[in-house]
């Protein structure tokens, strides 16, 4: 099978790489640390400001069981907003990229 | 447990008895036994009008009054015979398109990632998710909801930091990517072992548990349902490979959705589509609130004078069953890390064609476990308000049973056959739950010892097509079986921890080596070594010194202290004459665990814990981060940092993915 060789370090210092690299580093770890910090104020809270889980909301629903719901949502939404972001950016950058290496 | 188990055997009747009956035969029954110790040890309180008894009481009630659940065979086995027969046409099928080792693995990187997020999901929702979570909501409310957040957000991570990297870098399996810029035959060895050891543990944990839940459900011998399980998985991962494994996991997540969808809105209609109404009905249930006041946990809170008065309110307020926050932020941890670093999970992103693919997968599986964990908070509150969490117990003590329960007796209230229907779908849906996950187990190991260890490490990754599907199918049928012989012979074995053993493996072990290779230019061979084998030594040796072992001294304390109580009662003449032959059964029989287990130790020969948390993963996990980041440093490796430039951008861009799946 006939392969082409790439040579990985210059894409590597390719300015259109680093600009990928550089956006999805940001993204990924930023949204990934606040998703984790969101989800372990969960159990904390739980734990050390159960008067604060104990507040009704809406009739019997309390603050405690709105925020385990919001979980569910803001897991969703970092998904969604990733893949508008990841569709929009990333996919274009990483097609631009990929064609000006493969010419 | 066992009690229970052989209880269900013995009471195979009632099949087609609804449940409105069964209430009624229950109430009388529940009530002499209950009242005894509400009447037993008055607590002094400051809300003296609350009568209260011991936790220990509780489960003694409970083997006492032997629950009655049991499926009808004349609808549960044609509806078995209809999923297995469906299955079967899958293996049939897939079977005829699996020829080279691709087909096997990946399914040739032909499953679409819409295909690949319901199969995800259907991966990853055992049985334990299912059942074990809607009990544990309908026993201990709140709790049991916070519990399964966890297992949503772990998506996240799985989102953001590997799903896409490792399609594009990776090929068939973690040693692949492991070993991209390293010395590939020691990395792979040792990945495979740590893939093959997770995999282990998860599956003795699921076939336990399938056993487990068909003897209680079918009535069937434990090692029949075993080998009965068993087959059928070898089966679908011999024949099919990944093809097969993929629709049983999709047919079973299509399923496990109806069957939780249909529950859900028969526990809605019932609080008239009201989500308010649904709450209200939860916080002023009679039941619940007297279930709630015999809670250990309340009763510590009436004694420290924090109780709330509103027990029914209190069911949907956190600390009824989590009490300790550092073993939750530790499970936490695992989950998060750990769901990332599932042999069988990172697995399915090899199966689809790109990196979008992966990415959309990722998104509906998402979808999927969100709302399927949605939905079973409404089984499991629904189950405690139409069964009583008092019902509930009797079946089965961790309440596992709850949803099936709660099946029975709503199809029941429509009519008798709709209940038995209702009741088989979901014993149906519980058995493909379990073939599909214990399937997606056996085809990671599988592929850890055909691809890494026989293909690439003994074969130096000269073997043709032919050779490699029929070393992965020899692998599978052997894994196949091994874990059918460590089912049944754990049949009488602690598993509880192994669940939580895997994923603490996975996340300490796994997880570290695999971003550190992703994303770290100065990693290397030195460094994916140390830090699977400190990570998975740390967490695998921390869950043999921690609480989830069996403690023979422990054991007998508690039995002693049952049997203290009862004579205490039995002194003070409180034991009814009916009930005092029972009571002295009792007291002899934990007398007879007591002597059993005083003087015991644990595997490791300890009278106590060392290591007070259920989850290693807070402090095993950051072991094998910094086990694999110092080891990379002792050991630099030039070779390996001149090729951090080659997998990085791969692992961004997808560039050479050609490549990397031909070669």
């Amino acid at each position: 099978m006939a392969e082409k060789q790439y040579n990985w370090a210059a894409i590597a210092k390719n300015p259109k790489f680093i600009e990928l690299h550089h956006k999805k580093s940001a993204f990924l770890f930023g949204w990934w640390i606040f998703s984790s910090v969101y989800y372990f104020l969960l159990p904390i809270g739980a734990a050390y400001a159960p008067g604060l889980f104990k507040i009704k909301i809406i009739s019997n629903i309390n603050f405690g069981y709105l925020f385990a719901l919001s979980q569910f949502f803001v897991s969703w939404g970092i998904a969604m907003y990733y893949a508008h972001v990841a569709n929009k950016d990333f996919d274009r950058l990483t097609r631009e990229l990929v064609e000006e290496v493969s010419k | 447990m066992k009690k229970i188990f052989v209880a269900m055997l013995i009471t195979l009747s009632l099949g087609t008895l609804c449940f409105a009956e069964e209430t009624k035969k229950d109430a009388p029954g529940a009530a002499p036994a209950a009242s005894a110790p509400v009447a037993g040890q008055p607590v002094a309180t400051n809300a003296p009008a609350v009568a209260v008894t011991t936790p220990a009481a509780v489960p003694a009630k409970a083997i006492e009054d032997k629950g009655k659940l049991k499926a009808n065979p004349k609808v549960t086995i044609p509806i078995f015979l209809i999923i297995v027969g469906a299955t079967m046409c899958v293996v049939v099928w897939s079977a005829k398109q699996t020829k080279s080792a691709s087909d096997f693995y990946t399914a040739g990187g032909g499953i679409t990632g819409t295909q690949n997020g319901w199969a995800i999901a259907g991966d990853y929702m055992s049985a334990a998710s299912f059942l074990g979570i809607s009990g544990m909501i309908s026993l201990y409310g709140y709790d049991g909801f916070m519990y399964s957040v966890g297992w949503l957000v772990a998506y996240i991570t799985v989102l953001l930091i590997v799903a896409e990297p490792c399609r594009n870098a990776g090929k068939y399996t973690l040693g692949d990517i492991l070993s991209f810029r390293t010395n590939p035959k020691p990395v792979r060895a040792v990945a495979a072992i740590s893939v093959v050891s997770v995999s282990t543990f998860y599956l003795t944990a699921q076939m336990v548990g399938a056993g487990k839940l068909m003897q209680l459900l079918l009535g069937i011998d434990y090692k029949i349902a075993i080998i009965g399980v068993g087959i059928l998985m070898v089966g679908y991962v011999v024949f099919g490979g990944m093809t097969a494994t993929t629709w049983v996991q999709i047919i079973k997540a299509g399923l496990l959705m109806t069957g939780a969808f249909v529950l859900s809105v028969l526990v809605m209609l019932k609080s008239g589509m009201n989500p308010l109404q649904f709450f209200r009905d939860i916080a002023t249930n009679e039941r619940i609130i007297d279930h709630v006041k015999l809670l250990p946990i309340y009763l510590k809170e009436v004694d420290a004078g924090t109780a709330t008065a509103d027990a029914g309110q209190r069911f949907l307020e956190p600390g009824l069953f989590l009490t300790n926050p550092l073993d939750q932020i530790s499970l936490g941890m695992a989950l998060v890390l750990g769901t990332a670093g599932m042999p069988h999970i990172l697995m399915r992103f090899f199966t689809v064609p790109t990196a979008q693919a992966a990415r959309k997968s990722v998104i509906v599986a998402m979808f999927i476990i969100g709302s399927f964990y949605i939905l079973t908070t409404l089984l499991g509150f629904g189950a405690a308000i139409n069964l009583s969490p008092q019902n509930i117990i009797k079946v089965d003590a961790g309440g596992n049973m709850a949803a099936m329960m709660l099946a029975k007796t709503l199809g029941g209230d429509i009519s008798p056959f709709i209940g038995d229907l209702l009741l088989a779908f979901l014993c149906a849906v519980a058995f493909a739950t379990i073939l599909a996950v214990v399937s997606g187990l056996v085809l990671a190991a599988s592929a850890a010892i055909a691809h890494d260890i026989y293909v690439n490490v003994i074969k130096d990754g000269h073997a043709d097509q032919h050779e490699q599907v029929l070393a992965a199918r020899i692998t599978s049928l052997v894994v196949g079986v091994v874990g059918i012989i460590i089912g049944i012979a754990a049949e009488k074995q602690n598993v509880a921890h192994l669940v939580a053993l895997a994923f603490a493996v996975a996340s300490s072990g796994n997880l570290p080596v695999v971003v550190l290779s992703l994303f770290w230019r100065k990693f290397n061979t030195a460094g994916v070594i140390s830090g699977l084998v400190v990570g998975t030594i740390a967490s695998i040796g921390l869950v043999m010194i921690s609480p989830n072992m069996t403690y023979p001294n422990k054991v007998a304390d508690d039995a002693k202290k049952a049997y203290t109580k009862l004579e205490k009662d039995i002194a003070e003449g409180k034991i009814k004459p009916e009930a005092m032959e029972k009571t002295m059964k009792t007291i002899d029989d934990k007398k007879a665990v007591e002597t059993k287990n005083r003087g015991g130790k644990s595997m490791l020969g300890l009278d106590k814990p060392l290591f007070t948390l259920k989850n290693p993963g807070i402090v095993s996990i950051p072991l094998g981060f910094m086990a694999a980041i110092f080891g990379a440093l002792l050991f630099p490796s030039k070779r390996s940092e001149e090729m951090f430039d080659e997998l990085y951008v791969r692992q961004n861009t997808g560039i050479g993915m050609a490549k990397a799946i031909d070669h």
